[in-house]
């Protein structure tokens, strides 16, 4: 019976990551567009866009290998996973045990190899610059990760996501300044992760500016759709990582009856609400930082995991 | 005004006004073309005629201009561009029109005609043909890792069709070739002909965000050629449209500029002002852009009350809102880190290219056809040029920046001096006289010149040379050494035009 059960939270949350990630990107259009003094296209409109682009036909490059139309598939299913894995509204999902943060990172790493692999083979110009563009910011936001999740496994003494919210939920957490550091190391890296402004711009038409859009150029039809959904499900991957980690309240332990889910479910919708909101203030009010100066960035977000790492060894209560 | 006649020799010709026209030897023209390259004369245009090419130089310290004419009774003529490198443009557009040949230019590559045309050498001996595509040579580039990113004519966003041919190490463009000529409508040739009536018309659609700098031009060198006296409420009136037409570019620019460094606010607010300017534009004159709105001997439409209202309600928002988002401007940090010290035009080049607007302005070359020549009104109203010699996409800005708050005073001196009276003049035509004006008039971009040649009451032969002649190069040597990443936003610094520049 509870194995049952297990089943059915963990099927909840997979179906509800997947359903909720077009409505986050929805969001945070919106809300951008009405600081833009637009009306902005509705919540919806994310929905409408994955159903156009899954009835569309695909148009594949002549030179496109076999490569180019099974990644889509792969990104979507690693980016899925990886979403899934993350405790949204309850604790002690099915799949906790293998809810590592370092498996995350790997579905994530190998989602975006897989990325740029595919822009570099058609060969269009475009790709192969958004390809290396991708790899340089990835090589500086993976390392900046892990170091960040040294500090809360050290901290939380696991790697699992469920334990780690559990810890930070209890008293034995208290004020942290390494907590701090990691929190706003990972703010930067989900913005470089995600090819949000000041790192990219989602919503660009300049083709020479591009990173993930210009990785993606080639693509049409469902290929599109999966690789749009994926970016939104990454969206509210690091946006339910953040929640889960530094604002766990509400999250419903796993023995919790009907009413904490619900508590749990409410407090995740309005964790994201305000993680959209957050997300479209400080895109609107900062511009686009130069390609090269993205080393600095996520080299300010690398120093800032490591400073909390050391202050761990230094002393544990810091 | 004697000391650039002086030193051109030639034969005068009369019934060219309001500069004049010379018909000069060989030598002569070898002459103009080393005082270009020594930096005293700038060049102004050079253009093709039967049997002869003309060339305007401008002498800037006195804004004095006189156009230089050489017959060649064999299509060649000797290069002015082997000598003074931003005439090679025109010379290979000049080839393409007219079948002419520049006798030692460096680059003989077709530039306006890119195989599409049916017929060669339209305005010269055309003669039809097919068709034809055939790969266009771009420079070489040679070293190691060294790659091509090619972008273009079909761009990503709605924007006007070009090819950018950029050369990169990396990230770093090594070099930067333009290939234009996709927007060409053969203005010229559709001239050729033509009523002054329509003339007008075909004028103010050479390049749509200019259309009321290209009309005032055009109406600026019929009545010098025709000697028609406009009435000073016309004159007026024309300097309110060119002022409120470059307020809506420049609220636009500068929108776009910051847009191109993803800073979305900034667009959406500079995109209201625009939109109320080209509302009380349309208020005023019918017309959103006041397309057709100058006419030769005056205008079409008059300015009513109920335009004056809406004017100074726009004056009134634009004063209000404008200083608030020029602070946003220069306080955002973020923003200030793209703009300034990328693509630097230094300001030699600037000279040498003569380059009008905003891109000479921001490299310090002090140079506003309202001020020299200048032209009426502009010589009886109080403004200020705006100057900034850094030469970066911020400075181009700037310069925008205090050109709207000129023009915003501009336009309270126009309303408060507006006189009364008729809004056109009569133009005296006669069906037998040969005669030919110019006109220079300083759009938003730049200065516009048009040079024409009527008899009659039909244009015989005209020229519009827009200002993107001399920047297009400039954008070129502005990107070197910059990444590809930035180069949307320097070119929507330069805002050149297509349509304008491919005729």
């Amino acid at each position: 019976m509870a194995l049952i059960v297990d089943f059915a939270v963990q099927g909840l949350q997979m179906l509800l990551v997947l359903m909720l990630a077009p409505l986050l990107t929805g969001l945070v259009r919106k809300v951008k567009a009405r600081f833009l003094r637009r009306r902005g296209p509705s919540l919806l409109q994310p929905y409408r866009d994955l159903a156009r682009l899954m009835r569309k036909e695909v148009v594949l490059a002549q030179n496109a290998s076999w490569l180019f139309r099974v990644i889509p598939y792969l990104v979507f299913a690693a980016t899925w996973v990886a979403a899934s894995l993350v405790p949204t509204f309850r604790t002690g999902l099915l799949f906790s045990w293998s809810a590592d943060l370092i498996a995350i990172i790997a579905l994530l790493g190998s989602a975006r190899f897989f990325l740029a692999l595919a822009g570099l083979d058609v060969g269009t110009s475009f790709g192969g610059i958004g390809s290396s563009r991708e790899v340089m910011i990835a090589s500086l936001a993976e390392p900046a990760m892990i170091m960040i999740v040294f500090t809360l496994a050290l901290i939380a003494g696991s790697t699992q996501l469920s334990t780690m919210a559990g810890y930070m939920l209890s008293s034995a957490v208290g004020l942290r300044v390494s907590l701090g550091l990691a929190a706003v190391a990972l703010i930067m890296v989900a913005i470089a992760e995600n090819a949000r402004i000041p790192v990219d711009n989602p919503a660009t038409h300049l083709e020479l500016t591009m990173v993930h859009e210009a990785m993606v150029l080639e693509y049409s039809g469902r290929h599109l759709a999966l690789i749009e959904l994926s970016a939104s499900l990454k969206l509210l991957l690091y946006v339910s990582l953040i929640a889960c980690l530094f604002a766990p309240w509400g999250l419903a332990p796993p023995d919790a009856g009907g009413e904490r889910l619900a508590l749990g479910l409410a407090s995740y919708l309005a964790k994201l609400a305000v993680g959209g909101v957050l997300l479209a203030v400080f895109e609107t009010s900062i511009a686009k930082m130069r390609v090269f100066r993205v080393p600095e960035f996520l080299g300010a977000a690398l120093m800032l995991g490591l400073l909390a790492t050391l202050l761990l060894f230094v002393s544990r209560s810091l | 005004m004697a000391a650039l006649i002086d030193r051109i020799e030639g034969r005068r010709i009369e019934g060219h006004r309001p500069w004049p026209r010379l018909v000069v030897s060989e030598q002569v023209w070898r002459g103009i073309a080393d005082e270009l390259a020594a930096g005293r004369l700038v060049l102004v245009g050079l253009w093709g005629d039967s049997g002869c090419v003309h060339m305007a130089v401008l002498d800037e310290e006195a804004g004095d201009i006189a156009v230089a004419s050489l017959d060649c009774p064999q299509p060649r003529y000797p290069s002015v561009g082997a000598r003074h490198p931003p005439a090679i443009r025109l010379e290979r557009a000049l080839h393409d029109l007219y079948g002419m040949h520049a006798v030692g230019s460096p680059d003989s590559r077709a530039w306006l005609d890119l195989g599409f045309w049916d017929v060669r050498h339209p305005l010269g001996k055309s003669r039809r043909v097919a068709a034809e595509r055939t790969p266009y040579p771009f420079l070489p580039v040679e070293g190691e890792g060294l790659h091509q990113i090619p972008v273009g004519p079909v761009h990503a966003g709605i924007i006007e069709p070009g090819h950018f041919r950029f050369t990169v190490n990396g990230e770093t463009v090594v070099r930067l070739e333009q290939r234009l000529g996709y927007a060409h409508k053969g203005i010229e040739s559709l001239m050729t002909g033509a009523s002054l009536d329509r003339g007008a018309r075909l004028a103010g659609r050479t390049s749509g965000d200019s259309t009321v700098a290209y009309a005032f031009a055009f109406a600026q060198a019929v009545e010098a050629a025709l000697e028609t006296t406009v009435p000073p409420r016309a004159v007026y009136l024309r300097a309110l449209m060119a002022e409120l037409e470059r307020l809506a570019n420049h609220f636009g620019d500068i929108g776009a500029i910051c847009n191109d460094a993803s800073f979305a606010l900034m667009h959406a607010q500079c995109g209201i002002l625009r939109e109320m300017t080209v509302r009380a534009a349309a208020a005023c004159f019918g017309h959103r852009l006041m397309m057709d709105c100058i006419v030769p001997g005056g205008v079409a439409r008059d300015l009513d009350r109920a335009g004056i209202a809406s004017l100074r309600a726009l004056m009134k928002e634009a004063n209000r809102i404008f200083p608030q988002l020029v602070e946003l401007y220069d306080n955002t940090a973020s923003l200030q880190d793209r703009t300034a010290t990328s693509g630097v035009v230094r300001s030699e080049l600037a000279r040498q290219f003569g380059a009008g607007g905003y891109v000479g302005r921001a490299s310090g070359r002090a140079y506003d056809a309202r001020k020299r020549p200048g032209y009426a009104p502009y010589d009886r109203l109080d403004f200020e040029m705006a100057l900034f010699d850094a030469g970066d996409v911020n400075a181009r800005v700037w310069v925008r920046i205090r050109e709207v708050e000129q023009s915003l005073k501009l336009l309270a001196q126009i309303l408060q001096r507006l006189p009364e009276g008729p809004i056109a003049a009569p133009l005296n035509t006669s069906a037998d006289r040969i005669v030919e004006g110019s006109g220079l008039v300083e759009g938003f971009r730049g200065d516009v010149f048009v040079w024409l040649r009527l008899e009659g009451d039909r244009i015989a032969r005209c020229h519009l040379r827009d200002p993107s002649w001399f920047q297009w190069p400039l954008l070129e040597a502005a990107i070197e050494g910059n990444i590809v990443a930035d180069f949307p936003l320097c070119n929507k610094s330069f805002n050149c035009s297509y349509s304008g520049h491919d005729l």
